[in-house]
């Protein structure tokens, strides 16, 4: 999962980032303009990253563990150097979205589009997780070799689950190129510093394989980042990296998930004592406990 | 009528290790068949062969009609031959339940079906399924913190939940206390007397395999030593010494 989250920042956002900007490229926009290319321009991206996903996943997909990494790693690379090389897209020299029009407030109107996302991204995933899909997911990360033994499609199921968080990771693409105003091919790529790290941070944060663990770590996460940069200016990197390695080390599972394992009961982890249930009809039979 | 499963002249070498030499073996629809041998007789290895963990370096093994030597595991998985690990593999971090939901067949997967919810149907079997291996009572924990002998029994339970034609055991009940083999020895039969599954067992509990299996194959330094009826390989002077190492 770290390894699509690199090559999701990689690839897939910016590949969004860089369709949203080129919804409409007349620099003068009225504001229908604006929203129609913005919206267009989000709604290509989000296609053509998950058909690309598609397509690269079935490639990359069949590889496991440090050679996956490796693999997407140098998709990311690829495709920044890619970006970097095509002049219609700007080129080496980056891309400038069109500039937003004066009657709206800028922040205001990509503060909701986001939270519209993240609230949209949730709810789908909540979605997906409950049924056969999340549980086919889990099965892959506990044991992928029994799942296969078992018949599961695993190449089948990775593959729709790197569409899906490319889908959603092109539309927020479209929203940071935009917020940004500047869309520079390596820095995008490989945003080492920003939110590349930061995406993988809050998961491992919050509590990897969790639904809330995300949003929980992306909180926590805003909130240290700002105490640090108040109370902590110039160690605030230091801060972090040292906040890091404590959740690693004392919370591999991140909050959530030391949460569920803390306490168990709380999340249906228990003991059916009035066990017998099903129309099965076979009693218990003894000597199996 | 022909095999359910045809093992014709497997071999297969690691390396200078000749794991199987030239084994041949046939599996009739409905039949319990045993396998027996010392350690590191291949039996494994066998196994690992007729599932498409490794391919084979010579022979061909045949299912329900079907070249399998050819197709990898989770292929053979959905045409109905599955196997359990002598390693018990569960998912340890899902609950029993869960375990049991996701081990639904695979053979007819599209899109709708990889995002569609479990149906109450699959919640009943699954829920049956438990009851049969005693662990309902403990459905909502999660499977890692299950002791040996119950993951055991889940994974044998997983096993019935796909459905399968035909079921390899790798030692089913190595590891499990006396008291628990004999509901597993149960549970084993009625597999094969209720729900049809033909069953090949690697077993190292003899009591288990003479009455469990029909018939016993069994397997010495990579190659076929004996095969027939339970009394036939146990009396049999050869199996006897490579299991006591005379000669």
């Amino acid at each position: 999962m770290y390894a699509t989250s690199v090559v999701q920042v990689g690839l897939y956002g910016d590949v969004g980032a860089y369709t949203a900007a080129k919804g409409g490229l007349e620099l003068q926009l009225t504001a229908t303009q604006y929203f129609i290319g913005l919206g267009a321009g989000m709604l290509a991206g989000a296609v053509l990253a998950t058909a690309l996903a598609g397509i690269l996943g079935m490639g990359m997909l069949g590889l496991r563990g440090h050679y996956f990494a490796i693999g997407t790693l140098g998709l990311g690379i690829a495709a920044a150097e890619l970006a970097a090389g095509w002049d219609w897209i700007g080129a080496g020299s980056g891309m400038v979205p069109p500039q937003f029009p004066g009657a709206f407030d800028r922040t205001l109107v990509f503060y909701y589009l986001a939270l519209v996302l993240a609230a949209a991204t949730f709810f789908t995933l909540k979605r997906l997780r409950r049924g056969r899909f999340g549980l086919a997911l889990n099965a892959i990360r506990d044991d992928e070799d029994k799942a296969e033994a078992m018949g599961l499609h695993t190449v089948r199921y990775k593959t729709v689950a790197w569409c899906v968080s490319a889908f959603f990771t092109a539309f927020a693409g479209g929203i940071v190129g935009n917020i940004v105003g500047f869309i520079d091919p390596r820095t995008v790529a490989f945003a080492g510093v920003t939110y590349g790290v930061w995406m993988v941070l809050m998961t491992v944060l919050g509590g990897k394989g969790t639904l809330w663990g995300p949003v929980v770590g992306a909180v926590v996460f805003h909130v240290t980042q700002e105490l640090f940069w108040t109370y902590l200016l110039g160690w605030q990197r230091v801060a972090l990296g040292l906040l890091i390695v404590l959740i690693v080390v004392f919370f591999p599972k991140g909050i959530v998930g030391y949460i569920r394992d803390r306490w168990p009961e709380k999340f249906g982890y228990t003991v059916d004592e009035s066990a017998s249930g099903a129309d099965a009809g076979t009693a218990q039979q003894g000597g199996t406990r | 009528m022909s095999p359910l499963l045809e093992v014709n002249h497997v071999s297969k070498a690691f390396g200078g290790v000749q794991a199987n030499q030239d084994i041949s073996l046939q599996v009739a629809d409905g039949e319990i068949v045993g396998i027996i041998g010392p350690n590191g007789s291949g039996k494994t290895t066998l196994f690992n062969s007729i599932v498409g963990y490794h391919p084979i370096d010579q022979g061909s093994i045949k299912f329900a009609d079907e070249e399998l030597s050819r197709l990898r595991v989770p292929h053979i998985a959905r045409r109905g031959l599955l196997r359990t690990f002598q390693q018990t593999r569960i998912y340890k971090q899902m609950t029993c339940v869960e375990n049991m939901l996701i081990s639904r067949p695979h053979a007819n997967e599209t899109l709708p079906s990889m995002l569609a919810d479990f149906d109450d149907a699959d919640y009943q079997e699954a829920n049956e399924l438990l009851e049969l291996v005693g662990l309902y009572a403990k459905r909502n924990l999660q499977a890692g913190d299950l002791s040996f002998g119950q993951q055991k029994l889940l994974e044998f339970a997983m096993a019935l939940m796909n459905k399968p034609k035909m079921l390899l055991l790798d030692e089913p009940t190595a590891g499990i206390n006396p008291t628990l083999i004999n509901g597993l020895l149960e549970r084993m039969l009625y597999a094969n007397r209720e729900l049809g599954i033909t069953l090949l067992v690697i077993e190292h509990n003899m009591r288990v395999i003479m009455s469990l299996a029909e018939r016993i194959y069994c397997l010495a330094h990579g190659q076929l030593l004996a095969e027939g009826a339970p009394e036939t390989v146990r009396n049999d002077s050869r199996v006897i010494d490579a299991y006591l190492g005379g000669q």
